[in-house]
């Protein structure tokens, strides 16, 4: 039920910053009562900061871990055992491009992580009160209003906006409150818990930079590592003996063999969304898909490819409008907490949600479906949900914001829950079903809690792409 | 936001008598663009062209760092060629720009807002949500 109470702001009683004792002038100050306050001490969402604010994550780090954990010792098995092999037989440029792509992989996954992904800092009481001031000319003040949503016109298509009761504005457009951060993030495209952060606006090129490259690099490995195995069990001596001169090998192949299906089309699969412009979370929801029978097309396409692809990856780096490192002036409030209205129970079942990709990714997703109709009684999507923080978070589609942070949990349960898939478009359809190929399946009905998940982790080795590939539908 | 000796003055003598947003306008998408309707609260303080032009022209310099172009098309080939580890050593084109519009803000209190008892805020101090044009109690700060 709707336990979210609405309390108009009334500026008169806006929350009076107490930072600092009054005597300090300038800057707040921290608890010795000597050094200034940076602004990320005080930040109001779910974040972790790092190198006094210089890196941000999320504030549950996934797999993270283990996808650095993955990537470290699969290339440092290929280094060691591969590479000497094939450098004596084959060339050396083998280890140099397996260095390049190493690198490469690393670094931009540590910039998808530790970036800011473009969240929208709170509104400050005062541009809280002033729009429902607004909202309150237009409608009924007497009791709860209804939810509160803004049209535009953009492209010559009405988009609608919808107001965020956690950050208190009504978000831009492609703008979404991820409610495990408890931010809301520009060009909002999914929350990665292997990356250990949203993927938005300010990361999308290193996250897709990052797959790209981890494609190549897994493809890279699983041919030499193959080629290395398929020399050495030359001359008859047969592939166990080659197994064992080189047992790292065998690790390799297991991992490649079963992430690299999953990584590619995953990578094929952003590919289509940065050509289309397009974000996981509205190829989810299908938007743009014309699935009300209207015909709605992207408004923020450029109707060319090439255009597309340069708007999302080579448009001019936005700024981070968080301002970590800013210090806080002793006369402002912090952000809008202090009429914060949040209820602390949704953030148990994002931690559940959170822990669903696993190598079995799609089905745990899936399994998910059951769960969330459990906590939140309409489970569909386009209903109103009465759960408190999802009003807020995904307006009507509680269960697509799971599948944004899950990936394609709740775009996958539909297609395995009902009869006919919901998007028409194949292309994607396929590739789910064909990550969905290399993971078993859990039943619907199983309720999945965290432990189950990190069991399911660790079962497969790098069975966590295919999860990766599943919940980043 | 920079203080100049009116502005000093102005914020230690005179109270705040309200506040008033300019939102975002979506129209063209996302880009950072504001709307130039003119607020009724100012319709005393200040000329109506004078405001409409100040928000074209931060529009205008907003479009600019946003823009599209052969130059950013070049940058961002380059930066993907380094795994983006040039953004951490170099000031990106959108912060050059952000200097050149806190530069102009400056500008417009210092000329424009000061004497008429208004005062704008960057609106990067505000996520870019909003520009907000705090208007202070008249005490005889008219030209």
């Amino acid at each position: 039920m709707k336990s979210r109470e609405y309390q108009q702001i009334d500026p008169k009683a806006l929350p009076t910053p107490t930072q600092s004792p009054p005597s300090h002038q300038h800057q707040a100050v921290g608890d010795d009562g000597r050094t200034p306050r940076r602004k990320w001490e005080v930040f109001p969402g779910k974040n972790r900061f790092f190198c006094d604010g210089r890196i941000m994550m999320a504030r549950q780090s996934g797999v993270f871990p283990l996808t650095l954990g993955l990537i470290l010792v699969t290339s440092g098995l290929f280094f060691i055992f591969d590479c000497p092999f094939l450098v004596k037989h084959l060339t050396s440029c083998i280890p140099a491009i397996g260095g390049v792509l190493f690198v490469f992989v690393l670094i931009t996954l540590l910039q998808t992580s530790f970036t800011d992904p473009g969240i929208l800092p709170r509104a400050t009481p005062e541009e809280a009160a002033d729009i429902e001031r607004q909202i309150d000319d237009t409608g009924n003040a007497s009791y709860r209003p209804p939810p509160r949503t803004k049209e535009v016109l953009i492209n010559q298509q009405v988009i609608k906006l919808k107001y965020c009761f956690t950050c208190k504005m009504f978000r831009p457009p492609r703008t979404s409150h991820c409610s495990l951060c408890d931010n809301c993030v520009e060009r909002f495209d999914h929350h990665c818990p292997w990356v250990g952060n949203c993927v938005g606006k300010r990361n999308y090129r290193f996250f897709y930079t990052f797959i790209v490259s981890l494609s190549f690099l897994t493809a890279f490995i699983f041919g030499c590592v193959t080629t290395h195995l398929a020399l050495r069990a030359k001359g008859g001596k047969g592939l166990m003996f080659a197994l064992q001169e080189s047992p790292g090998s065998a690790v390799e192949l297991a991992i490649c063999f079963f992430s690299v299906w999953s990584i590619l089309g995953l990578s094929g699969f952003h590919t289509y969304l940065v050509a289309s412009n397009l974000t996981t979370n509205e190829d989810i929801k299908g938007s743009w898909s014309g699935k009300s029978g209207e015909a709605v097309t992207n408004p923020y396409s450029h109707k060319n490819i090439f255009i597309n692809c340069c708007s999302v990856l080579c448009v001019p780096m936005p700024p981070s409008l968080i301002d970590r490192r800013g210090f806080l002036p002793a006369d402002e409030p912090a952000q809008t907490s202090g009429v914060d209205l949040e209820l602390p129970n949704p953030n148990t079942k994002s931690d559940i949600n959170v822990c669903v990709q696993g190598p079995k990714g799609l089905l745990e997703s899936a399994a998910l479906t059951p769960l969330l109709a459990t906590s939140c009684p309409q489970g569909k999507p386009q209903t109103a949900l009465p759960c408190p923080e999802n009003t807020s978070a995904l307006n009507s589609d509680p269960s697509l914001e799971l599948s944004q942070r899950c990936g394609g949990t709740h775009h996958n349960s539909k297609t395995y829950g009902s009869t006919s898939p919901p998007l028409p478009t194949k292309g994607r359809l396929h590739k789910h079903k064909r990550a969905s190929s290399h993971t078993p399946r859990p039943t619907f009905d199983d309720h999945v809690s965290p432990s189950s998940h990190d069991g399911n982790h660790r079962s497969t080795d790098r069975g966590h792409r295919g999860a990766k590939f599943a919940t980043l539908q | 936001m920079a203080e100049t000796h009116s502005l000093q003055d102005m914020r230690q003598q005179a109270a705040v008598a309200a506040k008033v947003f300019i939102q975002r306008d979506y129209s063209n998408g996302t880009m950072c663009q504001f709307q130039t309707k003119f607020p009724s609260e100012l319709e005393t303080k200040i000329d109506k062209q004078q405001f409409e032009e100040t928000i074209r022209t931060l529009n205008n310099l907003y479009a600019e760092a946003e823009k599209l172009g052969s130059q950013s098309f070049i940058e961002g080939c380059l930066a993907c060629l380094t795994a983006y580890t040039v953004f951490l050593c170099m000031e990106t084109h959108y912060e050059k720009v952000l200097k050149k519009i806190a530069k102009y803000i400056q500008e417009q209190n210092d000329k424009i807002y000061a004497p008429r008892g208004l005062l704008l805020t960057d609106p990067i101090e505000r996520g870019l949500r909003v520009i907000e044009i705090t208007i202070y109690e008249d005490r005889s700060f008219s030209r």
